[in-house]
Formats: C-alpha cells, structure tokens, sequence
C-alpha cells in the first residue's frame, strides 16, 4: 500500500513540485509548435532530397519527438532535486526506489505520449497527409508504448545525471542520436551496418516502423512483434536505469558527491 | 573610434573566452549540427543527390550559428542580470551599445565552432574534399555572416528581455529560422508567403554567399545584402537597446528577475 501511495501520489506530487515553472507560455512553444517545425524541416529536407512521403518525416518526427520530455524531464528529477537542495533527503528516505523513481516516470511518459500524438495530429493536418481512419487506436497504442520504452531510456539519462553535471548537453546529444539511429528521417537500410545494428537494440526504432506500417494501412495483429520488441527493450532500459540508478547513489554517497554542483 | 574599436575588441575577445569555457555552449554548438548534417547527408545520398555532403556541412554549420546567436544572445541581458553584472555593464561611462555589441558578435562567432566541427566531421568520416572555389570569399562570406548575424543578435537581446520566457521563444524559434532561411533546403520548395520572411533574415545570405564562394557562383551579391541586413539590425539595436535601458532605469527594474 505504502508503494502504491508513493508509486502514484509521490510520482504526481513530485511532478508538479519540480516542474512548477511549466506554465503554458514555456510548454506551448517548446513542446507543442517546436515539434511541429521539426516535423516540416524535415518532411521539406525529404521533399528537397526526393527520398521518402511527408507521412515518412510526419510519423519519424512525431514519434521521435517524445525523447524531448522524456530526456530532459527524467533528468530534471535528478538535478532538479540537486538544484533544489532536496536529493539528499529524497536518497536518504528509506522509500523503496522501485516505486519512488517509476512512479515519478509516469507522468512524464504520460506527457510524451500527448507531445509525440499532438505533434502527429498537426503533422498529419499541416501537411495534408491523411491516414486510414482504422489506424488510430493502432498508432495511439504505439505513442503509449514509445513513451514508455522512451521513458526507460530517460530513467539511464537520470541516473547519469547523478555523476553527470552538464546533463543538458547530454540530453541533447542522446535527442540527436536519436534523430539518427532510429529511421526517423533517414530509411534504417540506408544507414551503415553497424549504424543498423544499433538501431534495433535503442528505444523508438520499432515503434516507428510499427507506426509507419498502420499509417500505410497494415492492421494492428501485424505489427504486434514490433510492439512486442519495443516494449522489451522499454523494460530492459527501465532496469538498466533502476541499477544504474543504485549504483551511482552507491558511488555519490562514497564520494559525497551528491549535490555537488 | 579608436577607443571603440578598442572596447569592442577587447569585449569581444573576452567574451568569445567566457563563452569558450562554457562546455553547454560549445559542446552544443560543435555537436548539434553534426547531427544534422549527418542526416542531411545520409538523406540526400538516399534521394539520389550524392555530392551533396559539402552543401549539407555548410548549411548545418549555419544552423549551429543561428542556434549559438539565438540562445546566446536572445538570453544575454538575462544571464548578464543573473550574473548580476547587468549593472556594470549599464552603469560604465561607454554607450550600453558598444558594451553590448562585442558580446553579441562572440555568441555569433562562437558558431564558428560549428562550422568546423561540421566540416572536420565530414572531412574525417565521409571523406569530403575541402576544395573550395573562391576561398578567399569563402572568409569574407563567414566573417559577413558572423557581424550580421552579431547585430541580429542586438535586435534580440533587446527585444527578449522584454518577455519573462525568452528560453521558451529561442526554443521556439530555432526550427523556423533554419526552415524559412533554406538552410538545407531549397527555398522554392518553401510557400511564396514565407519568402518576405526569408529575404529579411540574415543567415539566408549568409548562406547564400558561404555556399557560393564553396561551391560556386556569386558570392558578392549575397554578401553585400548581407552586411546591408546588418547595417538595418544595428539600427533597430540601436533603438530597441536605448529603450530598454531607458525603461528599466525609469521602472527602477534593472536588477529584478
């Protein structure tokens, strides 16, 4: 009971605590119409290049997109914690860290799932791409597991920033890796083999494909492997992340290095 | 003028050195347009334009300078008034513009970073040959886009200081600028409405003459409506500059966040 009560209340409480400053005039550009830009430089680069449809960089980016609230949220729990002078006492509690840092991860992915949709929507209207009506549940299923698996990569991004100060410019550099790795903008078979290879063991890489498939009309039975293989690889990052997150509290505490800024 | 040279060299060199250490910036500014020049590239050779790896390093390099002068300068008086040199930096005998100026002009010139970066990756990984057509307009070409670009910068520390959110607008605002300026695109793809916009927005001719003395062609034209752009920033800076100090120093709001 007490996990569940930290899981859920714990996880909304401390939301709104250390994202407070998240008013409307910040999200609305920087959540909201950025993606949709990201989505039109891309679909004009594509258009520019003659190498794939605007449905390609619209469904690409939207999905893509979610790694922004993702990285940078989940990072945020950790040095906003430390900006705040408040990590010791989160890390101090005897809270069980199961509970405490999933638990702050489900409004975040919850977040990233209506960016990564919002965006699509825009996408889709903007550039008058239209998709068969029978693919929305489909690809609403696939925003929520792309949040998800996103959300484990940014569990890692958070338990880096225990040791990493500057975990803004890492969160940058993962977005644009992201932007690279997971076919997003570039055909995953147009990339070198050993870009290929790591395509396939990051986060986004299958939802993208699973979404581009129902936006060309495959039904949902048909891309249930790739859902199947992006939710594994959410869990696996989700429990990197979880030990990771133990290890470098290990180290922050031997080296008393926790809120070193 | 010798002194205002003076305090502008002297202003600008210190604050290319401040901003050389500030490892959000550079590592920002030297690895973001890598990223996008890699999938430029990458793109370009799938849709059947190989060659074009020059084209893409170029104008990712650009983006890095827009990205560098909107971030840099758009956030300039607000750091200055978090630092709490904002004071100084309004109180010092010299006009607040040749205070300003040499610092907007490094957040232009640090983009140089990017530039380098983006070539050096393509040199090293892609194997892209350096062999620029007028080499010597190509350095004309730069500096012609770092000084607009710089007074640009005037326009925006003194316009988004005005606003309680300038982050949000410089994160707003990075994606549309490297669109409607043809960055890594061509501008005829664009709706005819959004040419105005691109013709009056610096990095479009900056791009124009950098890609021309590369690649090829005129690169005179676009660096004269370059500077010219330039010349018209600095006078906007002028004004909205004066009327920021005077409103601040009137509202006694100088130092408030």
């Amino acid at each position: 009971m007490t996990s569940l009560r930290l899981f859920f209340v714990g996880g909304l409480t401390s939301y709104r605590a250390l994202f407070y400053w998240l008013s409307p005039t910040i999200y609305i550009p920087s959540l909201l119409v950025a993606p949709i830009f990201q989505i039109l430089l891309f679909a004009y680069i594509g258009r520019s290049a003659g190498l794939q449809s605007d449905l390609f960089y619209v469904t690409g980016n939207a999905i893509q997109y979610a790694a922004i609230p993702c990285l940078f949220a989940m990072s945020q729990l950790v040095s906003g914690e430390r900006y705040q002078n408040t990590l010791s006492a989160i890390l101090v509690s005897p809270a069980k860290r199961l509970p405490l840092f999933v638990g702050r991860a489900l409004p975040v992915m919850g977040n990233a799932a209506f960016v990564s949709a919002f965006s699509f929507a825009a996408g889709c209207l903007i550039l008058g791409v239209s998709l068969p009506s029978g693919s929305i549940p489909g690809l609403a299923v696939v925003i929520l597991v792309a949040a998800f698996s996103c959300t484990g990569l940014g569990l890692i991004n958070a338990a880096i920033s225990l040791r990493v100060r500057e975990n803004a410019v890492l969160s940058n550099v993962i977005f644009g890796f992201l932007l690279i790795f997971t076919g997003a903008n570039v055909p995953i078979p147009e990339l070198p083999g050993w870009m290929q290879d790591i395509s396939h063991v990051i986060p986004l890489t299958h939802a993208i494909q699973a979404a581009r498939e129902l936006a060309a009309g495959a039904s949902f039975a048909s891309v249930t492997d790739l859902l199947g293989t992006e939710l594994a690889i959410g869990i696996t990052y989700l429990a990197v992340g979880l030990v990771l997150l133990r290890f470098f509290e290990w180290q922050g505490r031997k080296h008393a290095t926790l809120e070193q800024l | 003028m010798s002194h205002a040279f003076r305090l502008f060299w002297t202003g600008w060199m210190f604050n290319v050195k401040n901003l050389t250490t500030s490892g959000f910036f550079v590592l920002n500014v030297t690895i973001s347009p890598i990223f996008y020049a890699t999938i430029a590239h990458y793109m370009f050779e799938g849709g059947g334009r190989p060659g074009s790896l020059l084209y893409a390093s170029l104008g990712a390099g650009m983006m890095g300078i827009w990205s560098s002068v909107l971030f840099g300068s758009g956030g300039l008086i607000q750091w200055q008034r978090w630092q709490g040199t904002l004071e100084y930096v309004i109180g010092v005998p010299p006009r607040l513009i040749l205070v300003v100026l040499p610092m907007t002009v490094a957040t232009a010139s640090i983009g140089l970073y990017s530039i380098a970066s983006t070539l050096l990756w393509g040199r090293i990984i892609f194997g892209l040959p350096l062999d620029f057509v007028h080499p010597a307009w190509f350095l004309v070409a730069l500096v012609a886009s770092i000084v607009s670009l710089g007074l640009l910068g005037l326009v925006l520390s003194s316009t988004f200081v005005l606003l309680r959110n300038a982050n949000s607008l410089s994160n707003l605002l990075e994606y549309p600028v490297w669109l409607v300026t043809g960055l890594l695109i061509s501008l005829s793809l664009l709706p005819g409405w959004t040419h105005p916009i691109s013709w009056v927005l610096a990095p479009t001719w900056g791009i124009r003459g950098i890609r021309a003395a590369a690649l090829g062609g005129d690169p005179v034209t676009p660096i004269a409506i370059c500077l010219a752009l330039g010349v018209l920033y600095g006078v906007i800076g002028h004004f909205t500059l004066g009327y920021f100090e005077v409103r601040a120093r009137k509202s006694a709001t100088l130092a408030l966040r």
